[in-house]
């Protein structure tokens, strides 16, 4: 293996290692604006060239692979001086827009003038105009003005996204980003192009002058759009409720996951985030009838109990595979063995989508896997069944976990069966068509608001932590199942919700020696998200 | 003195086949087969010391032993017929009067590297020279030069001809590689070298067309001869292509290492209408500006690179005193700034910011700070950038600006040049 001393410090690296990758193990920062770990490298922004003894030129830290003996230097005074005439070179062109543009905050011009630049200006010529505000596609604005080439945007969609929209066209400082005339950015990773873009060109039409990117508070989670858990971060503003209209999650990052998802995530996941805010079930309601009335949680679970006090058999509990690994195991804890509640089953609404060859899985839900290792498989015969007893007036009440059953495809659950129970509780986050008749609702938390764990389809345990409140009022489901038990005299041994989890790792067979994946290794920083990767095992970081 | 490949520019005549072979042309490419194999053919073109006549003065023997012939993949040649550089016009002539000069040479390098396809690319510009070179792979297949089996030595090598479309970056090496796989031409990242890694990945060639041309003399007459044509390690002749203010304007075939003084004034005329000669571009427009003071110098690689300039393409723009320095330095930015590819920061941007201070300054707009300026900008465009056009830009800018000073300041201080017959009215603004 190569060793190689940079800035008089020795490291030893695997062979084909780039030198800005060795320096970032050794901690040492080196500016740059094209590399990207995740794109073939490009080499043109320049912004990286650094000192190699025995060579005449400076040599680019990003291509550069490291060789034995090699002798680097980063922070000499040539070096110094050129990074300032590289960005000095960059900013010659790219318009005074910081007031107007939503990169700023994050923006690598600003932050690397800061850090590598503080000249003064000496540019006496007009800069050169370019298209501006240009539409891309639903989901991406362009800026040419503002764009530095560092072609990034062009290698996603040509490398990961493999849509080919985006290419340069024109030569010299009149080249700007395009896209094919007959076509618009329109893939479903179109969003990742505005992570990629160091600097306000491709910027995100969703976030577009809803709030400063200094404002955002933010929590790392995992994305409930599909079986695969994407690692997120997600954004959010308490303090300012005048920008965005009240809501408080502004916007979804990817955060960087080697195994899971990389550097990426789909538009649908990176977009999802609507309904932590909208569309929710503020308080407890009690129905009869066509009257609903808003109530409190003491009555309304008192309610509750009472139902769950009379014949086990006539009961049905359906659970989500939305619902986290805690969650489904405290209800399998509280139904089936508190209760002796025969009639448990698992609904699977969202498990026909599509499903591509990178990132989307056709299964909508993030923890499918983990409810068919806790006991709760999928069997659309069974749920048949119960819906004919439903049909003959043999069943009282259903408990639905956040399901909608009447936007059920290829279940015999219809609005005529349901019609035919006594009563219904809904225990949910958003309101839907089942919400909406149920004799009781009580409104529960959405996954950024709780701390749980999620099982992706490769069995990949991913455990997050609560990142906001629950809004208004609602309440966890493990609040929820915790005062229930306590009304029914069932025992609930738990503290919190990392109790259960230790219990899981440490009894349930399906769980014992499953890896338990560090989560959201990166952070708001889209400079964070593409530093020069380390391989994960190697990188420290928060263990929940 | 001989003329080699000059001889045959003869205006409105092009070299048949039939006339070529009748004085004894593919002789040397035939005999090259049986009289060595690769590497002693690679060691004869060493031994000539021919440098890459092109512009980079790489010696070709040298750049024909880094080509690997284990990789499993073919070996290509490239011949660079792109002859962008300001003031250079010397392959034009090859292909329009002496295709078949290069025919051979291509032969004779694709047989020393294992070659069986060649390509050929061709400025879009030149659409006469395109026709005669097709023409004449069209008259070598018939006689079976190219083809499968030329001279019936089983060697099969067939020529592809590709046209550019009016892009100085592709002339760069691996610009051109990029323009021939159909993409934009954008310089490569350096290394992987192209002898190594170059059209579609494989180990390729790229050799100057009038680098090739002198190959079937080589053969014929002997390495030994061609090197003592020229200089200690600048081997034969090569073609100077004159223009500017002299009587006699044209390419003139001399030894490698004929002083500037001689191109100039015995060979060119001297200055025409009687002026005096204010300063010369000696190489093409990459290299630096001499002054009429530094004129008695050889022009071979090493003489020039040893006073800070370069032999470059061999492209003489003469300057008499009408010139003003100003227009001129105007000019060459504004080249180098419209052909900058855009690919890399230095490049890009510099340039462009640099013809747009120069267009002020020509507007009568210039400020004190202006030269330094100038100057400081041009030390981080050199050494910082893709491929060598950032070099040559700066480079050339370097020249004027430490050369002219005077001329610039009083530019500056007064709005204007001072010269009565005054220069031709520049356009201003890319």
């Amino acid at each position: 293996m190569p060793k190689l001393m940079i800035d008089g410090r020795e490291i030893e690296v695997p062979k084909g290692t780039r030198v800005i990758e060795a320096a970032k193990r050794l901690g040492i920062e080196i500016p740059y604006y094209c590399y990207h770990p995740g794109l073939t490298v490009a080499g043109n922004c320049r912004m990286c060239l650094v000192e190699i003894e025995k060579m005449p030129r400076l040599q680019i830290a990003c291509h550069m692979e490291a060789q034995d003996g090699m002798v680097v230097r980063t922070d000499t005074e040539k070096i110094r001086q050129t990074r300032k005439h590289v960005l000095e070179f960059l900013l010659s062109n790219h318009p005074v827009d910081c007031p107007v543009c939503d990169q700023a905050g994050e923006c690598w011009l600003q932050d690397y003038y800061m850090k590598h630049g503080l000249y003064a200006s000496r540019l006496a010529e007009d800069k050169i105009k370019k298209h501006k505000a240009v539409v891309l596609g639903p989901t991406v604005i362009l800026d040419s003005e503002r764009c530095i080439l560092c072609s990034r945007c062009v290698r996603f969609t040509d490398e990961i996204s493999k849509t080919h929209e985006l290419g340069i066209v024109n030569r010299g400082d009149h080249s700007e980003i395009t896209i094919d005339p007959n076509r618009a950015l329109e893939n479903a990773y179109s969003g990742n192009v505005v992570d990629v873009c160091p600097v306000g060109a491709l910027t995100d039409r969703d976030f577009r002058f809803k709030i400063r990117a200094w404002y955002l508070s933010s929590g790392n989670s995992v994305c409930s759009g599909c079986a695969r858990g994407c690692n997120i971060q997600v954004q959010y503003n308490l303090d300012r409720p005048h920008h965005g209209k009240g809501a408080r999650v502004m916007r979804v990052k990817p955060c960087f996951n080697a195994d899971i998802n990389q550097w990426w995530i789909c538009d649908e996941g990176r977009y999802g985030y609507k309904f932590h805010d909208q569309n929710r079930i503020l308080q407890p309601v009690s129905r009869s009838g066509q009257t609903a009335r808003e109530v409190a949680w003491e009555g309304v679970l008192s309610e509750v109990a009472q139902k769950l006090g009379g014949s086990r058999e006539k009961i049905g509990i359906f659970v989500s595979p939305q619902l986290t690994n805690e969650e489904l195991f405290l209800i399998r804890g509280f139904f089936k063995e508190g209760l002796k509640c025969p009639n448990l089953f698992l609904l699977s609404p969202k498990s026909e989508g599509r499903q591509d060859d990178f990132l989307i899985r056709a299964d909508k839900n993030p923890n499918s896997k983990g409810a068919e290792l806790l006991g709760f498989p999928y069997d659309p015969k069974a749920i048949s069944t119960f819906a004919s007893k439903c049909s003959l007036g043999a069943v009282d009440g259903v408990i639905v976990f956040g399901q909608d059953l009447l936007s059920l495809k290829n279940t015999s659950l219809d609005k005529s069966v349901l019609e035919k129970l006594k009563w219904s509780v809904f225990i949910g986050s958003n309101h839907n068509a089942t919400s909406d008749r149920a004799s009781v609702v009580l409104p529960s938390a959405t996954y950024v608001e709780k701390e749980g764990s999620f099982t992706n389809f490769e069995g990949r345990i991913q455990r997050f932590k609560k990142v906001l409140e629950p809004l208004a009022g609602s309440r966890t489901e493990f609040e929820i199942l915790r005062a229930l038990s306590g009304l029914l005299k069932i025992a609930f041994r738990y503290q919190t919700t990392e109790d259960v989890f230790t219990h899981l790792q440490a009894h349930e067979k399906p769980f014992q020696g499953l890896p338990c994946v560090q989560i959201g290794m990166g952070g708001t920083d889209i400079r964070v998200l593409a530093e020069p990767v380390i391989p994960a095992i190697e990188q420290k970081g928060d263990i929940l | 003195m001989e003329k080699l490949i000059s001889k045959y520019f003869i205006p409105g005549k092009t070299l048949s086949v039939g006339d070529y072979v009748r004085e004894g042309g593919y002789e040397a490419a035939r005999g090259a087969f049986t009289r060595f194999d690769p590497p002693a053919l690679i060691a004869e073109v060493s031994k000539a010391n021919l440098r890459g006549l092109g512009g980079a003065g790489f010696p070709t023997g040298k750049k024909w032993s880094f080509v690997p012939q284990n990789t499993g993949k073919p070996v290509y040649l490239v011949v660079n017929v792109d002859e962008g550089e300001p003031g250079t016009f010397k392959d034009k002539y090859i292909l329009r009067h002496a295709p078949h000069l290069l025919i051979e040479g291509i032969i004779i390098a694709a047989y020393a590297n294992n070659i069986h396809t060649a390509y050929v690319y061709v400025r879009g510009e030149y659409t006469e020279p395109y026709r005669k070179l097709t023409q004449a792979i069209e008259e070598a297949r018939e006689k079976n030069f190219l083809g499968k089996n030329i001279f019936g030595k089983g060697f099969d090598l067939d020529i592809v001809v590709h046209r550019g479309a009016g892009a100085y970056i592709c002339g760069e090496e691996t610009g051109l590689l990029e323009s021939l796989e159909g993409k934009k031409g954008f310089p490569r990242l350096k290394p992987p070298f192209p002898a190594v890694s170059g059209v579609f990945g494989c180990p390729t060639v790229i050799n100057n067309p009038e680098t090739l041309s002198y190959l079937p003399f080589i053969i014929s007459r002997g390495a030994e001869w061609f090197a003592k044509l020229g200089m200690e390690r600048n081997g034969g002749m090569r073609l100077f292509s004159v223009s500017g203010h002299v009587k006699r304007p044209g390419v003139y075939e001399l030894p490698m290492g004929t002083p500037l003084r001689e191109i100039i004034y015995d060979h060119a005329g001297g200055i025409r209408d009687g002026k005096k000669l204010k300063a010369v571009v000696p190489g093409g427009l990459s290299a630096p500006i001499l002054t009429a003071e530094e004129i008695d110098i050889k022009m071979d690689f090493d003489s020039l690179a040893a006073k800070g300039t370069m032999a470059g393409s061999g492209g003489v723009m003469v300057m008499d005193e009408s010139t003003c320095m100003v227009h001129a330095l105007h000019a060459t930015m504004r080249f180098f700034a419209h052909e900058s590819c855009g690919q890399c920061t230095p490049c890009r941007e510099g340039t462009g910011w640099v013809n747009r201070i120069l267009d002020r300054v020509m507007r009568g707009r210039g400020r004190k700070a202006d030269i330094d300026n100038l100057i400081d900008i041009g030390s981080f465009i050199a050494g910082t950038t893709i491929c060598a056009l950032g070099d040559g830009a700066s480079m050339a800018m370097m020249g004027y600006l430490k050369k002219f000073r005077p001329e610039f300041e009083a530019y500056i201080r007064d709005g204007k040049c001072d010269l009565k017959d005054g220069s031709v009215p520049h356009p201003v603004s890319v």
